[in-house]
């Protein structure tokens, strides 16, 4: 029997927005231990009358970072943990959490690649922690994101993405911008198509490990449309999101 | 101790489960209208003429049923509910499918038979006691809420287990095999518990 996820008090060392409704919540873990890129922790908020809420989020941080974590959390606008993180939590403040969960979406250098990561929206999230393990240890497995947003002020991390990018050192990031484009923006401007992961296969060879995050609709297109191209359904996970509030 | 914590300034919002709905909300559960979709990769496409449906493993005899032998084996409606791991929980929802017990009829089972794996398209696989399978409490349903069952929930057909988290209820299920020896399946073997029982709150290893 494995020992169990105990539930720990966080303490919030910081909060950072990433966009308008995404931020990301370093929490400072008493009893941390090494998580695996791509994982998540639960988190629980209790009332004063003991009415719990519990949600998961994906961690963005990679393993490599002793005692803390960062879990983005998009602000859903009616949900009730999410709006909490978002509206009430400051730093200092402490949370109930327990993790790391999860241990089919993750990744680390021993499961090779090369990688193909495809994000949509705040699925972003746990596909950051598998390109920040990947820098953290220098491993140099080949890796391609492709990250739909739909419109640009949605994309997370960007800067560190566009120097993720810089020279030959095998990263590379393709965006998509779904409802709206910048002038001059030399990105995709559609939803997922067979087309467009076409074009990221170029580079990665017929046979990627593939990362799927996102939206419902979104993951079985992009995993529709990957088996279609002759990619094997067992190199593919996938983890979706609908209402997760 | 961390049970005495209370979360500054939280209230939550609660008007989604009222009275009722509220005993039949486990612990850590909230309730949702929607019908997440939850797997672990690619949704399999699964040709009816191509379909089976197996009981093997622990059995005098294996049997299997194509499509449409399996259409004509007695089916009922179900109204569940049904919680996800992921936290969600979703109220009356009406399946149609076989009972396992009218499955097991079809079969000898060995006496040293105590736990069932069931296997699907794709290799997924999870293990369960004999015991939580038969009396009622399983059915094997192809058609969810009126309409034949979409391939993200499951179809063709899928296993459903409602007393269990329902990554116990395999998808795209293609038999059940019965062993003498409990095995972990896929989520089993990835940190999540062996029985899976929402009302113990058993969601991971050591819950």
């Amino acid at each position: 029997m494995a020992e169990p996820l105990a539930w720990q008090l966080a303490t919030v060392t910081a909060i950072k927005p990433e966009t308008d409704r995404v931020r990301t919540f370093t929490l400072s873990l008493p009893a941390w231990r090494p998580h695996r890129a791509g994982q998540h922790y639960d988190v629980r908020l209790t009332a004063e009358d003991g009415y719990q809420a519990q949600r998961s989020y994906s961690i963005a941080s990679p393993p490599t970072r002793n005692g803390e974590i960062d879990l983005g959390i998009e602000r859903i606008e009616d949900g009730e943990v999410s709006p909490y993180f978002h509206d009430v939590l400051a730093k200092g403040d402490l949370v109930e959490v327990r993790g790391p969960i999860g241990g089919y979406f993750v990744w680390e250098p021993g499961l090779g690649g090369p990688l193909l990561l495809v994000a949509g929206g705040s699925g972003v999230v746990p596909l950051m922690a598998i390109l920040r393990e990947r820098v953290a240890t220098g491993d140099r497995t080949p890796v391609t994101l492709l990250y739909s947003s739909r419109a640009i002020g949605e994309v997370m991390y960007r800067d560190e993405l566009e120097r993720l990018t810089g020279g030959s050192n095998g990263v590379r990031v393709a965006h998509t911008l779904t409802r709206e484009q910048p002038p001059g923006w030399n990105g995709y401007g559609r939803r997922i198509d067979g087309p467009m992961l076409t074009d990221m296969l170029t580079g990665l060879g017929a046979e990627p490990l593939v990362y799927i995050c996102g939206p419902t609709l979104l993951v079985e297109a992009a995993a529709a449309g990957l088996t279609d191209l002759g990619v094997a359904p067992a190199r593919i996970r996938t983890e979706r999101f609908g209402p997760t509030t | 101790m961390a049970d005495r914590f209370v979360s500054r300034g939280f209230v939550g919002r609660r008007r989604l489960a009222e009275g009722d709905q509220k005993s039949r909300l486990p612990p850590g559960q909230y309730l949702t209208r929607d019908f997440p979709v939850l797997s672990a990769g690619p949704t399999p496409h699964v040709p009816l003429d191509r379909w089976s449906f197996t009981i093997d493993g622990l059995v005098r005899e294996p049997v299997s049923w194509d499509w449409e032998q399996f259409g004509a084996l007695p089916a009922r409606e179900w109204t569940v509910d049904i919680s996800c791991v992921t936290k969600w929980t979703k109220l009356d929802t009406i399946w149609t499918g076989v009972s396992v017990d009218t499955l097991l009829e079809h079969v000898e089972i060995d006496p040293t038979a105590r736990f069932v794996i069931a296997y699907s398209v794709g290799g997924y696989t999870t293990n369960l006691p004999l015991t939580d399978v038969i009396n009622g409490q399983a059915f094997v349903a192809y058609r969810y809420d009126g309409a034949s069952l979409e391939p993200p929930h499951g179809g063709p057909a899928r296993l459903v287990v409602p007393h269990l988290y329902f990554w116990k209820s395999a998808k795209w299920v293609r038999g059940l095999r019965l062993v003498a020896e409990d095995e972990p399946g896929f989520w089993e073997s990835l940190g999540y518990h062996n029985r899976g029982d929402p009302w113990r709150e058993e969601r991971y290893s050591g819950d």
